[in-house]
């Protein structure tokens, strides 16, 4: 299980894929807000958290339909099948590995992109607290929309659509709390519900992925 | 005689045929009745004026499109528990119908917001939830039509609706604790103090049952019409491989 | 035709809406019944035929 993260990671870096791409993606979403929403920074402070959240969810969801396609088209992910580890920690792994190399970072640039937008000073520990703890969630529930949608031509728009409202409660928790910070209000309360939302989804999701991903495997 | 007896395409058919020319004529009466009834004699209500006739397509939809995903739900349990074809391609019969369902309470509310609101749309709680179900089924359409295997897109729709199901409960909650509303209480409740008043409830039962049997008459045809194209299909693959 | 008064526009915009979004699934479900059936027919006369 240890090699097959590494082996993730290894790809991630090597491939040149994933990695810088969704920390590019991110940045260029945060840097156009400005543009269509005009330059006054009352307004950027205001809507910061918000659109920091909404900006690491989508570079989030850019690297998906790579989590598993590459192993698909190469045969590699029928090797692993019959290889003695459960499938549903198979991917249990690669969503962490897909963490390591796209959830990680976006947490880490976060704060940095918060002061393009001019983030109010107390929210940026809650920001990347937040993040830290919902990033896992959107990672794990991305691996089972890759498993849906492992079969399909040209799966990415469809993953998508069914990725995405499956990311509101995240969102909404994770955004409030940041927001909460940021206005000097106690977040404490989304911050737990974010907790719990990835803690059931990490216990939870690998199960349900592994299944879509038997049937897709058959 | 079990209720699985029906599982059986072929029963299934036979039965749904005896059973549709009387939902599609009670529902087609209850329909009219229910909205002619409610539209023409019904006084208006004292603070929304004649707006409130448009309770008797915004509740009944409103209910039907939660109801159909639940049909769904409970469809895709059957499927993957019992493996029963009939089943899933319920589950598949009813996706769009309830899409309708959706759109019609999101249009209806839309419509009816506007003058009583001031606003078209709000991201009141309930609202939220509704264009959060109506994004679900969008999903579950798409899946369906987008997997080529049919046994394979049944089982994979069904974990959907399943985790879709979770994830629309947690939204509901999530939406609640993110904003207050403005819409108001449940329109029916066991409550009589929360209840609305009694002339504008009997219409709004009648409409209620019309879109229930609709739903119904619209499923089992939608579902016989499932059951055809696989037959269809099983046919064409047979005689491929003849020729 | 009852007495609307001010509102009349919207509650008879959301009984058209409604009922047109009805009226369209009854009628698409119903003339894609029709197709597969006859499609189906088609087929399973053909097959008699051969088989």
């Amino acid at each position: 299980m240890r090699a097959l993260f590494f082996r993730d990671l290894a790809l991630a870096l090597r491939a040149g894929g994933g990695f810088g791409l969704g920390l590019a993606f991110f940045l260029i979403v945060v840097v156009l807000v400005p543009f269509s929403v005009g330059p006054q920074s009352a307004l950027l402070t205001q809507i910061a958290p918000g659109v920091l959240w909404l900006g690491a969810l989508l570079a989030c969801l850019l690297s998906l339909d790579r989590l598993l396609a590459v192993d698909w088209e190469d045969g590699a992910l029928d090797l692993l099948a019959t290889s003695p580890l459960p499938l549903e920690g198979i991917l249990a792994v690669k969503a962490a590995a897909h963490w390591v190399t796209t959830g990680l970072p976006l947490v880490l640039a976060a704060p940095v992109l918060g002061v393009l937008l001019n983030l109010a000073p107390g929210g940026y520990g809650v920001l990347v607290l937040s993040l830290a703890l919902g990033t896992p969630a959107l990672s794990m529930i991305g691996a089972f929309g890759a498993a849906l949608t492992v079969g399909i031509k040209r799966g990415g728009l469809l993953l998508s659509l069914l990725v995405l409202p499956l990311y509101v409660p995240t969102l909404i928790f994770g955004a409030e709390a940041a927001r909460r910070a940021a206005q000097g209000l106690d977040p404490a309360t989304p911050l737990l519900l974010l907790a719990g939302i990835t803690l059931a989804v990490l216990a939870a999701m690998p199960f349900a992925a592994g299944l879509v991903l038997r049937v897709n495997l058959r | 005689m079990s209720l699985w007896e029906y599982a059986n395409p072929v029963k299934f058919l036979a039965l749904s045929e005896r059973v549709m020319p009387w939902l599609w004529v009670s529902s087609a009466v209850c329909l009219v009745v229910g909205l002619i009834w409610g539209f023409f004699f019904t006084p208006d209500d004292f603070r929304q004026g004649s707006t409130v006739k448009i309770i008797y397509l915004h509740v009944p939809a409103a209910l039907m499109a939660i109801n159909a995903w639940f049909m769904m739900l409970v469809a895709s349990l059957i499927w993957i528990v019992r493996r029963h074809h009939v089943s899933a391609l319920a589950a598949k019969a009813a996706a769009p119908v309830g899409i309708v369902m959706t759109l019609i309470a999101l249009v209806t509310g839309a419509i009816w917001g506007q003058p009583m609101w001031g606003t078209w749309w709000a991201w009141d709680p309930r609202l939220t939830s509704f264009l959060i179900l109506f994004l679900f089924y969008l999903g579950y359409v798409a899946l369906w039509e987008a997997i080529e295997d049919p046994d394979t897109a049944a089982d994979l729709t069904s974990i959907l609706c399943l985790v879709g199901t979770v994830f629309a409960v947690l939204s509901r909650y999530a939406v609640l604790f993110w904003n207050q509303g403005l819409h108001q209480g449940a329109s029916l409740s066991l409550d009589k103090e929360e209840n609305v008043a009694d002339v504008f409830y009997f219409p709004l039962l009648v409409c209620i049952g019309g879109f229930v049997l609709l739903f119904l008459a619209l499923v089992l045809y939608r579902t016989g019409t499932e059951i055809r194209v696989r037959r269809t299909r099983a046919l064409m693959a047979r005689e491929a491989k003849l020729a | 035709m009852p007495d609307l008064g001010k509102y009349a526009d919207a509650v008879l915009s959301a009984y058209a809406v409604s009922i047109v979004l009805l009226v369209a699934i009854v009628g698409l479900s119903l003339w894609r019944g029709r197709k597969v059936r006859a499609e189906m027919e088609n087929v399973e006369r053909r097959s008699g035929r051969d088989g």
